[in-house]
């Protein structure tokens, strides 16, 4: 055992791992972290928070991953290399480790130009790969990224990472992913899948090399509140690729919020049956409430216990 | 070079609003040859400098000089013989770098009329575009020659992130993804396996995070 986290323990035991996402919110009261932890504790087995995303300000992903805690959910917190240097990064490491929290996922995060300070200055002192191998670094050679021991007490996290099967070029994501997982990734969240057809030939390249074996590959959703939030996606998310046949599909819905459901329930039904494929990551951006429907449609309910 | 363009006329007008007399001086470098600070240009913003002071009827008188290279005391000298006790300010066309050059030689108050922008290269005539970050450590010997510090917006040394599509950067699709560009460039070089290596986290001391930088060629100093 890398971490002993509850994550981790799961894939090990070999289940079809759920994760959700918990936004924190842009002012100084955890109240809706707490509440949408303790709808999703039943259904999920972990979840992710998110670390200013989209590069607007909100309560850091560390101090949400503490209320997760206290609501006894398996917090999974993401950082990003945008805001904080080297000493910033492992100094909140240290941190999130002594709250508790022993899954990261590590991330570029979005642009500063896209959030609300775009006049920012960016840090990029590390960049992801980099993070993923500090923070493997600092569990298995107890070492901080400057060499120096970590004489007692080092975090032994569980290392996320992220891969995107929809960025270009294409032929280089499945390189990339193989450079993640050589760095120290233990599992991987992918970008929302809408392209089915592309994921599977990413995860055709990804067992070629075989990567699957290596680290744990969830897939990434994001069910569908209405048609417009997919064209949106399509026109202006970069590096996210939404076919128009899903457009039209929600398009012609008269039940917009159920043919989401339904089509985010096809897909996880479909991802199961993906060799490879050891879990899905349910991205329910401001629609949190909707992921136990999702999880008790798809067969997936209730979560599977760890077997001491 | 170093790429500079010219602040707004109305900006120069209002650093220079108390003086009578202004001293507007030229750099015969970088500055020229991207036609933001040349011989040119002084006299461009020194007659317009004029007409607006004119139109607010507290007229200006402007000297205006060219000198080969502001940063280099050596050139310095040329400059001697203009800053005279009348000047109340000198309005610099050169780079930072020369603005600070005049000032530090001269006890006069020197305004910048330039915004400096990067060190960069012509793309076409009249575009200018950012190749250098200024390091310290050139890398380009590992990405194919294209700069990933200066041209990937996230300075990503193991790149592309999940932004990259259709070739573009997630910032703006006007913009080249600097990680498209090293993934074809290895790939016409046979060197894509090069980028399987996991590039190691930088030493940025050795860029200005280490504070100013000096470069000293011992073999070449006088004393
Ligand atoms: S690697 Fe450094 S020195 Fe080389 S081009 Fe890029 S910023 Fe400039
Ligand atoms: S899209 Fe390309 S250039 Fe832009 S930040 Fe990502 S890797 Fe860098």
């Amino acid at each position: 055992m890398k971490s002993g986290s509850k994550l981790e323990k799961l894939f090990n035991q070999g289940e079809f791992v759920v994760s959700g996402e918990i936004g924190p919110p842009k002012h100084a009261n955890a109240d809706i972290i707490r509440e949408h932890a303790r709808m999703l504790k039943e259904y999920v087995d972990a979840v992710n928070l998110t670390d200013n995303q989209t590069a607007i300000v909100r309560i850091s992903s560390i101090a949400s991953a503490v209320h997760v805690l206290a609501e006894e959910l398996e917090p999974i917190v993401q950082m990003t290399v945008r805001d904080r240097n080297r000493i910033g990064i492992q100094s909140d490491l240290l941190g999130a480790y002594s709250v508790g929290v022993k899954n990261v996922l590590c991330l570029s995060g979005d642009h500063q130009s896209f959030g609300n300070h775009p006049t920012s200055k960016n840090v990029h002192d590390l960049d992801s790969i980099q993070l993923v191998k500090a923070l493997k670094d600092m569990r298995d050679e107890k070492k901080f990224i400057c060499g120096d021991e970590i004489k007692e007490h080092e975090p032994r996290f569980f290392i996320g990472a992220v891969a995107n099967p929809f960025g270009d070029p294409f032929e280089y994501r499945v390189m990339r992913l193989e450079k993640k997982i050589n760095a120290g990734a233990d599992f991987i969240q992918t970008q929302c899948i809408f392209d089915m057809d592309r994921f599977e030939r990413w995860m055709e390249q990804v067992r070629e090399r075989g990567l699957h074996k290596k680290a744990k590959i969830m897939a990434g959703l994001m069910p569908l509140k209405s048609h417009k939030a997919a064209k949106y996606m399509q026109k202006f998310v970069s590096g996210m690729i939404v076919p128009d046949e899903i457009i039209e599909r929600m398009e012609n819905a008269e039940d917009k919020k159920a043919e989401g459901v339904e089509l985010c329930v096809e897909q996880i039904k479909h991802l199961q049956q993906i060799e490879g494929v050891a879990g899905v990551h349910i991205m329910a951006v401001n629609w949190e409430n909707i992921i136990p429907t999702i999880v008790e449609k798809a067969g997936l309910y209730p979560r599977p216990q760890i077997k001491e | 070079m170093i790429v500079a363009e010219g602040k707004p006329i109305a900006e120069v007008a209002k650093l220079i609003e108390d003086a009578n007399k202004v001293l507007v001086v030229g750099c015969g470098g970088c500055v020229t040859v991207c036609l933001a600070g040349g011989e040119k240009e002084v006299g461009i913003l020194a007659s317009a400098l004029r007409m607006l002071r004119k139109k607010e009827d507290k007229p200006l008188e402007t000297v205006e000089i060219t000198i080969s290279r502001q940063c280099d005391p050596e050139y310095m000298e040329q400059l001697e013989k203009y800053i005279t006790d009348d000047i109340d300010a000198v309005v610099s066309m050169a780079c930072g770098v020369g603005v600070q050059f005049v000032a530090e030689r001269f006890n006069k108050w020197v305004v910048p009329a330039l915004d400096t922008k990067f060190a960069g290269g012509a793309l076409e005539h009249g575009v200018w575009g950012e190749r250098c970050g200024l390091c310290g450590e050139c890398i380009l010997y590992k990405t194919g020659g294209i700069c990933p510090i200066i041209r990937c917006s996230k300075s990503i040394l193991n790149g592309p992130c999940g932004g990259s599509q259709d070739g573009k950067c997630e910032i703006d699709t006007e913009v080249d993804c600097a990680w498209q560009l090293i993934y074809d460039r290895m790939k016409t070089l046979g060197k894509l396996d090069k980028l399987l290596e996991i590039e190691p986290i930088k030493d940025w001391s050795k860029s200005r995070d280490g504070g100013p930088r000096k470069v000293v060629k011992e073999d070449v100093m006088i004393k």
